[in-house]
């Protein structure tokens, strides 16, 4: 018979205003092997461990069942606590009384009552619970660092600081992101290049940085501490170690047809072709659908230039399987496609380009070579509107529901900068809300508008009517003067909204990492864990996990390099106890458990066994402790019922459904 | 008749919800009768959220929205706000005694007086 003591938390009046918590505690009394019980205003605060430790000790408790928030906020505060005072820590449950009872209900009899249940459930389940031992995995010393934007290369560079191997996944055949595209960035306007090229050479150089490009993530398998990955990197049909970077390649070749990926589309590269003057690697690729001698067999041009030699049209994709600890996703963003929004005549002129497409259209090495001309005519446009909140804040299905946060300040910084280089041009701004929190982000708006004259109207776009003259009629309002206002422009910018990369479903579901509604991946506890996603040993850097600008991509990415090198330092890792297990004698050997096993944590052994004095052997499950998660779905599927979790077996479970429907 | 009453009764007709606008303009952005009105659409919202019903049914507006549905098409929210104008008219019509018609009983009742916006809009109401 076990000695259980219940312990209810008041959390103040978080719990106590709802629950009678006095009540609580003399129910829990009666209860069968329950020989102790207190109530106290903050269980976990040292005060309230004190008193679980004394009663453990003073009565020889066996047990415990703790009345307070979910076991996610505090059952590891309260297991260490018994450990401490000598008791096993899987001999501690919780009754989640706030967040299951205080906080949903109103009438305090009622919660009163559930509350009471809970703790009945809890008592009913420890009364069966037995001590159980945590084992140990090894953990490898490397993180994989999956896409090479600021984020994934801030979080590389940290961790790599701190001694310990990263790799560096990125699909696109260069390092850099998004931000490799961006011109000046606010809030102090530096050229986005002459602060990233740094970090991006820095990164390459780094001797504990390995960097795949043109590779992607394959399968990856394990857990926290010993995860497998197998990284395909996509053949590039030149050689590496040969390339000397010279571009003559890209010079000559006759195929130059193919839309640029790095300036969005406005102009075109060749068949092989390196994405930028400053990529990290500077080793072309060739494009497999654009390139004369893929299609043809004819051509091989850039072969017979290349003076080093490198140019292989038989190269294969290879398969690189390699074993990590830790696992960091960096997969970023992309500005949404426009095609829902017809009303901004987007698909209907070159000259309504996003916001995305100005900074390439800004930048020297873009499509117009830093001049600032509409992309239908080549004219220097006189009168430019720019639109914000283009497809963000739509909960009508067309477009995103949350703010995208960043175009706000970059509408600024575009309006200020073209006013500060083109004073003749006319720059107005259709906002909803300016929203510029942020260290200096409120008065760099400010300067747009006093110190550039940038016009600021309150009101949104209704149309843009593309003129047979090639001018765009802006249809819009001023909701401050409440008048329609009629305006021709040459040029409309859209502050487009961003989206998670779409590839990051897949990435998510390879890693069981969870993403929400928008696809953000979503992190552990949105305050106190935010770079963390629930699912061990991953964590998020940059704009997958939420819309963010440098600074703040920056600061988590150092954030998420902490958490993965909390964990690289460890030589091993505790594993969850709570695994499962066959019973041997109930267990036919029919392979239904291994086929739902998510972690292919279940082998079958030819095993003796004594079934009541008759000896055989049999084909029985055995359960690799250190790959089962202890999810559970075996358990449930063993139509013999042989299969049980340990901490948490059928009769614990059956238990508690008694006790809360007796 | 109360203005609760009446506010709460075109939020019913019209299905609208007035507190998901998010008072952005692209509704008045987008009307082609704007200046006509005297009331505008994204005030058709406000109004109905403050309860001024009285302001609405009196407006110029009531009989300048075309029923294009442009607001309603383009609203980023969905609030609808060709709605809530096409759900004043009704009441005004209701009140005034008003119930029911056979399609066969409309060209007899038309004449020069009768706003067209009542019968584009009651047609264009069951488009969507
Ligand atoms: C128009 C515009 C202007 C901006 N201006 C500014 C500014 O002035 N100042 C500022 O602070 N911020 C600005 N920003 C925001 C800034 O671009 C972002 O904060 C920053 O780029 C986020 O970095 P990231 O690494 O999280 O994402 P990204 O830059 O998107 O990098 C993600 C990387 O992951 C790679 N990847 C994606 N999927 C995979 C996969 N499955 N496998 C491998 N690799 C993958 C991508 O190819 C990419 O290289 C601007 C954004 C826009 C759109
Ligand atoms: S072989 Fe292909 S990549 Fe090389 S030059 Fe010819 S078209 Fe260009
Ligand atoms: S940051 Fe500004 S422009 Fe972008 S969605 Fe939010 S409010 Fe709109
Ligand atoms: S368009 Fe919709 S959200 Fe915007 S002001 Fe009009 S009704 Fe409100
Ligand atoms: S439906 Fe009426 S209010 Fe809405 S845009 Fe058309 S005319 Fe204007």
């Amino acid at each position: 018979m076990q000695r259980i003591g219940v312990f209810v938390c008041h959390c103040g009046s978080n719990i106590a205003a709802t629950v009678d918590v006095k009540k609580v505690a003399e129910m829990a009394l009666l209860e069968p092997g329950v020989v102790h019980a207190e109530d106290y205003q903050y269980m976990c605060s040292e005060a309230g461990q004190a008193k679980i430790q004394a009663a453990i000790k003073e009565k020889n408790l066996t047990g415990i069942v703790v009345c307070s928030c979910s076991p996610r906020m505090h059952e590891n505060t309260f297991r260490s606590a018994a450990e401490k005072a000598g008791l096993n820590p899987y001999m501690v449950e919780i009754a989640n009384i706030r967040e299951h009872c205080s906080w949903i209900h109103k009438n305090v009899e009622e919660a009163t009552e559930k509350a009471v249940i809970l703790a009945r459930a809890a008592i009913a389940k420890v009364n069966l619970n037995a001590p159980l031992k945590p084992g140990e995995s090894l953990v490898t010393k490397r993180a994989l660092v999956i896409g090479g934007g600021i984020a994934g290369i801030q979080t590389a560079l940290d961790i790599a600081d701190a001694g310990y191997e990263v790799d560096i996944v990125e699909k696109t055949p260069s390092i850099g992101g998004r931000m490799s595209q961006l011109d000046k960035t606010f809030p102090t306007l530096d050229c986005s290049a002459c602060i990233l090229t740094p970090k991006m050479v820095e990164a390459a150089a780094h001797e504990k940085i390995t960097i795949y490009t043109y590779s992607e993530v394959e399968k990856v398998s394990g857990f926290v501490g010993d995860f497998t990955v197998d990284i395909r990197k996509k053949a590039r049909f030149v050689d590496a170690g040969k390339c000397t970077g010279c571009g003559v390649c890209q010079e000559k070749c006759p195929s130059k047809k193919s839309l640029s990926e790095f300036n969005r589309g406005l102009n075109t590269r060749s068949a092989i072709y390196t994405p930028f003057a400053q990529a990290i690697p500077n080793v072309p690729v060739i494009d497999t659908e654009a390139c004369i001698k893929m299609k043809t067999g004819k051509c091989g041009i850039c072969s017979k230039v290349c003076q080093a030699g490198a140019i292989d049209y038989e190269q294969k994709d290879e398969i690189l399987t390699q074993k990590y600890g830790a696992i960091v996703v960096a997969t970023g963003f992309d500005t949404i496609k426009l095609d829902n929004y017809d009303e901004y005549a987007y698909n209907q002129s070159k000259d309504v380009i996003t916001s995305l497409e100005l900074e390439r259209v800004m930048n020297a090495a873009g499509p117009t070579k830093g001049h600032l001309e509409r992309l239908s005519d080549g004219k220097h446009p006189k009168e430019m509107v720019f639109i914000q909140c283009v497809g963000s804040r739509c909960s009508d299905g067309r477009g995103k529901s949350y703010c995208s946060k960043i175009c706000c300040m970059y509408t600024a910084k575009h309006a200020m900068l073209i006013r500060d280089k083109y004073p003749d041009v006319n720059v107005t701004v259709f906002y909803i809300d300016v929203r510029t929190p942020g260290k200096n982000f409120d008065e760099f708006y400010r300067r747009a508008v006093e110190d550039y004259g940038v016009n600021y109207i309150k009101g949104q776009v209704g149309k843009v009517i593309p003129q047979p003259d090639g001018k765009l009629l802006v249809q819009g309002v001023d909701l401050l003067d409440n008048k329609q206002i009629l305006k021709e422009a040459d040029m409309v910018v859209l502050a487009t909204a961003i989206e998670p990369n779409p590839d990051v479903r897949k990435i998510a579901t390879m890693l069981t990492a969870s993403i929400d509604t928008n696809n953000f991946l979503t992190e552990s506890h949105a305050k106190l864990r935010p770079v963390e996603s629930p699912t061990a040993g991953v964590f998020l850097s940059g704009v997958c996990q939420g819309p963010k600008d440098i600074p703040e991509t920056v600061a988590q990415a150092g954030a998420a390099a902490v958490k993965a090198i909390g964990l690289l330092a460890k030589d091993k890792l505790m594993t969850n106890p709570c695994t499962a297990k066959a019973d041997e004698l109930m267990c036919n050997g029919c392979s239904t458990c291994a086929n739902v096993c998510p972690y292919g944590a279940i082998t079958y052994e030819e095993k003796e066994v004594n079934d009541h004095g008759i000896r055989e052997t049999r084909r029985i499950a055995v359960v690799n402790s250190a790959l089962c998660q202890g999810c559970g779905a075996c358990t449930v599927t063993c139509p013999s019922g042989a299969m049980d979790l340990q901490g948490f077996s059928n009769r614990q479970i059956i238990a508690e459904v008694d006790a809360i429907c007796r | 008749m109360s203005h609760v009453n009446k506010a709460s009764q075109i939020k019913e007709i019209s299905g609208v919800n007035p507190l998901k606008c998010m008072k952005c303009g692209k509704c008045s952005a987008s009307c082609p009768s704007f200046n006509e009105m005297d009331i505008k659409p994204h005030q058709f919202v406000s109004y109905v959220q403050n309860g001024d019903i009285e302001s609405l049914v009196n407006s110029k507006s009531l009989w300048k929205c075309l029923s294009c549905f442009a607001c309603l098409e383009r609203c980023p929210r969905d609030v609808k706000p060709a709605k809530l104008i096409d759900a004043a008219r009704q009441l005004v019509v209701r009140e005034k005694g008003a119930t029911y018609l056979s399609p066969d009983e409309v060209p007899e009742l038309l004449d020069e007086d009768l706003p067209q916006q009542l019968l584009v809009s009651a047609f264009r109401r069951y488009r969507r």
